[in-house]
């Protein structure tokens, strides 16, 4: 199937073809660190999503404008600019959230997802372009965190939708025994290690 | 004293920044293949660390908290970094050609190293001291290059090792780098602050 329409492309490209976890190996740091739930997943996905969208669009529309000699600092400053709004409306609102993160949130600014597009795609593209790039590789990276911290949430935990008491689903009932290893630093490791080799086999079977 | 020793033990073992608090992943897996590579990277990320943090931890106790501007910690932190970074290629392409062919091609790198800006946040953070704050940085950046330095010598050897066609590159490294963590798991719980 050939897409013709750029829009499209832009947006689909992150989702499947570039996918910023499991094909570029890009934003690690949070994808490892917050994945133990499948909520704070979403959640740091979504927030790394919306700072990836407003920079994209921002960036995209200076890019006239900025220097080329200064443009990653001017970057930096536009972005970690969206990380304090954003910082402050998870405190405001969704205070559980935000504690749960913890030092990943103020840490989305050193996310490489978000600097890569600006100098790879924003800077060089008009703005509605790169506001499709941004909602897809956003899309693409919050798909990776909810896969990983599926995994992980159901093996390690036994669960969905936790750590809440009130919206967990516990799927195995009382007799099962969490296999702490995956709620663990080393099961993060490991689980993603193994979806990535799976991954690359479904990528290969169907030729992307 | 103590309290500056078990900062040392935690950071380096208990609570490694790789192993165990996924800091500094993109380098760790990026610059990892090699051992000259790694012990390049390493070097540079313990000057950087400890200079930051000291920059960064006089900066907000002196300028942004009297002034009652904490709410630009990260836009001032992460330009912090980012100056100091260059400031120290500058300096050292000056005085020190040798040592800058070395850490050169890292340095820049280092501005968007998770390690870096997570050490200056937590130094804040956990209210630590002057001098607790840089010891903490240098155990920090010396947990994070011991980590690299023993997954550069696994994958040394690892070139050589039949793996299976869908694991490899990332896949093996980071079930490897699992296997490390689950080790280092043994510490856990040893010291806490």
């Amino acid at each position: 199937m050939k897409v013709n329409n750029p829009y499209l492309q832009d947006l689909t490209q992150g989702i499947v073809k570039e996918n910023p976890t499991f094909r570029l190996l890009l934003g690690m740091c949070p994808l490892l660190g917050v994945t133990a739930y499948i909520v704070n997943g979403l959640g740091m996905g979504l927030a790394a999503t919306a700072v990836l969208i407003a920079s994209n669009l921002v960036i995209s529309m200076l890019r006239n404008f900025i220097p080329p000699q200064v443009r990653i600092p001017c970057f930096i400053v536009i972005i970690a600019t969206f990380v304090t709004i954003i910082e402050m409306v998870l405190q405001a609102f969704q205070p559980v959230l935000y504690e749960a993160l913890g030092v990943f949130v103020p840490l989305i600014v050193v996310n490489c997802i978000i600097l890569g597009r600006a100098e790879a795609f924003a800077s060089k593209k008009p703005v509605l372009r790169s506001l499709s790039d941004g909602i897809g590789m956003g899309i693409g990276f919050t798909l990776g965190l909810v896969i990983l911290a599926t995994v992980r949430e159901i093996i390690g935990q036994g669960t969905i939708f936790g750590p809440d008491p009130e919206s967990a689903i516990h799927l195995f009932g009382a007799n099962y025994e969490p296999m702490a290893l995956f709620a663990q630093p080393a099961g993060a490791f490991i689980a993603l290690g193994l979806l990535l080799g799976m991954v690359n086999v479904i990528f290969k079977r169907f030729n992307i | 004293m103590e309290k500056l020793l078990s900062i040392i033990f935690i950071y380096i073992l208990v609570d490694n920044f790789v192993f165990q608090r996924f800091f500094g992943i993109c380098p760790f897996l990026g610059v990892s293949r090699k051992m000259e590579t790694a012990i390049g990277m390493s070097m540079a990320v313990v000057f950087v660390m400890t200079l930051a943090t000291l920059a960064t931890w006089l900066i907000y106790t002196f300028v942004l908290v009297p002034f009652n501007l904490s709410y630009l910690q990260i836009v001032t932190f992460i330009l912090v970094i980012a100056s100091l970074v260059q400031l120290v290629e500058i300096i050292l392409r000056k005085i020190s050609p040798t040592l800058y062919q070395g850490l050169g091609i890292f340095l820049p790198l280092i501005t968007t190293n998770c390690a870096v800006m997570a050490v200056v946040l937590l130094a804040v953070r956990q209210e630590f001291s002057l001098l607790e704050s840089v010891i903490f940085a240098l155990a920090a950046s010396l947990g994070f290059s011991m980590a690299l330095v023993i997954m550069a010598g696994i994958r040394e050897r690892q070139e050589l090792a039949k793996i299976p066609a869908a694991l490899k590159g990332s896949a093996v490294t980071l079930i490897t780098a699992g296997i490390l963590s689950l080790a280092f798991l043994g510490f856990k719980g040893m010291l806490t602050l």
